[in-house]
């Protein structure tokens, strides 16, 4: 249940973000969660109702993106999604899969007024 | 409250050098509600930074933030990584499910190396100081962090158990994490390699099925094939899928109970060891 400290990190830098800009009310909050960024969303979304407790995020509903993990074969340059690190290239069978989306996990923006 | 740790926080709010791939809606302009007409040209893109003040009356926009959830575990990961190399201290954080045997481990090594090398122990549990107990023994100095509910070290802990320590007298810093496959790959401490311990008591499997964490890891180590004639454990297809999820993880097979294997574990150690000085010397 990394997800906890993870959830905190995200109550902290929203928390944060709203309170340098002056924000009175935060309407809603956005994450980018990659599939293989090693979080679960609805462990996310479970610890969200608790931590954000006696917060500026109280009540304010969580969005979470969900990005779908794409990969680049290091051989022929073919782009596919994956499931997992252990995939091959499609197209020529390369093993090479560069990850280059999928492993986000990161706040995307505030709705505030 | 220290201060390095930002606990009073505040410091990096907009790291906005973000390099992802993919296309993001842009903040404001859109999704307005209001009725009355401001003319305030700032429409689009950074709405953060705008103190809206005194016209803030119920005015729908969006701060964009784009910050990565782990950049502050990152950030002082990337503090500790720098004061280890100023040390020249060797940092390996041990990751394996409980009971896969990195205590014992740690303290075969400490024993065999005594002398040899100035080693200090940070030992993650979420309770009890056992396993801190039995490395004191070896008489290695040790910390024990306990984490209570959590299930994995951070660089913040990290960062505060070593204060205990006399780094500059320190060639090997181990990290013993929270026994847990999971939750440990995500959090970067600032070590220089992550060692993932697997005995043959477990599946062969395990590294497709914990990928992250064999992903996140530098070496592996399989331990216990004292015991290989009793079991059915396949090694070389652990070895496998270790490498299809990890091409370029370093193996070794080992056991702590009879030493077989182990020498190639300290030569390792060694090379790692005189290259963390070197990189101290150059730095």
């Amino acid at each position: 249940m990394h997800e906890l400290s993870i959830t905190q990190s995200i109550v902290d830098i929203a928390c944060e973000h709203a309170r340098q800009a002056g924000v009175q009310q935060v309407l809603a909050v956005t994450v980018e969660i990659g599939a293989l960024a090693g979080v679960v969303p609805e462990a996310v979304s479970f610890c969200y109702e608790s931590v954000t407790q006696g917060t500026l995020l109280e009540g304010v509903p969580l969005r979470i993106d969900w990005l779908e993990a794409r990969g680049r074969c290091g051989a022929c340059g073919h782009e596919q999604t994956i499931d997992n690190y252990f995939e091959i290239c499609e197209k020529c069978g390369g093993i090479a899969l560069d990850v280059f989306q999928g492993e986000e996990l990161r706040i995307k923006e505030l709705e505030v007024e | 409250m220290c201060i390095d740790c930002g606990c009073t926080s505040g410091s990096e709010q907009h790291p906005h050098e973000h390099e992802h791939g993919h296309e993001h809606t842009h903040a404001s302009g859109e999704r307005h509600s209001h009725p009355h007409d401001h003319s305030h040209g700032h429409g689009h893109g950074a709405a953060h930074d705008h103190q809206h003040g005194d016209h803030d009356h119920g005015e729908r926009r969006t701060l964009s933030i784009e910050e990565d959830v782990l950049a502050k575990n990152n950030r002082l990961a990337r503090r500790n990584r720098a004061m280890f190399e100023h040390t020249g201290t060797l940092v390996l954080n041990l990751v394996s499910s409980p009971g896969s045997g990195k205590t014992s481990l740690l303290e075969r090594t400490l024993a065999d190396l005594k002398g040899k090398y100035g080693f200090a122990v940070l030992e993650g549990d979420q309770q009890t100081a056992n396993d801190a107990d039995r490395i004191a023994a070896t008489g290695a100095p040790v910390v024990q962090i306990n984490t209570g509910a959590g299930c994995h070290l951070d660089a913040h802990q990290v960062m505060h158990g070593v204060e205990n320590f006399d780094l500059h007298a320190t060639d090997v810093l181990m990290v013993e994490n929270v026994g847990n496959l999971v939750c440990p790959a995500s959090f970067d401490l600032g070590e220089d390699r992550k060692v993932a311990i697997l005995s043959v008591t477990e599946g062969e499997d395990k590294p497709i099925k914990y990928p992250f964490m064999f992903r996140a890891a530098q070496v592996m180590i399989i331990n216990k094939i004292d015991l290989l004639p009793y079991l059915k454990f396949d090694i070389e297809k652990c070895k496998t899928f270790a490498r299809q999820i990890n091409p370029d993880i370093r193996i070794f097979e080992l056991s702590v109970h009879s030493g077989e294997g182990m020498q190639q574990w300290y030569d390792w150690l060694a090379l790692h060891v005189a290259a963390k000085k070197a990189l101290k010397e150059n730095g």
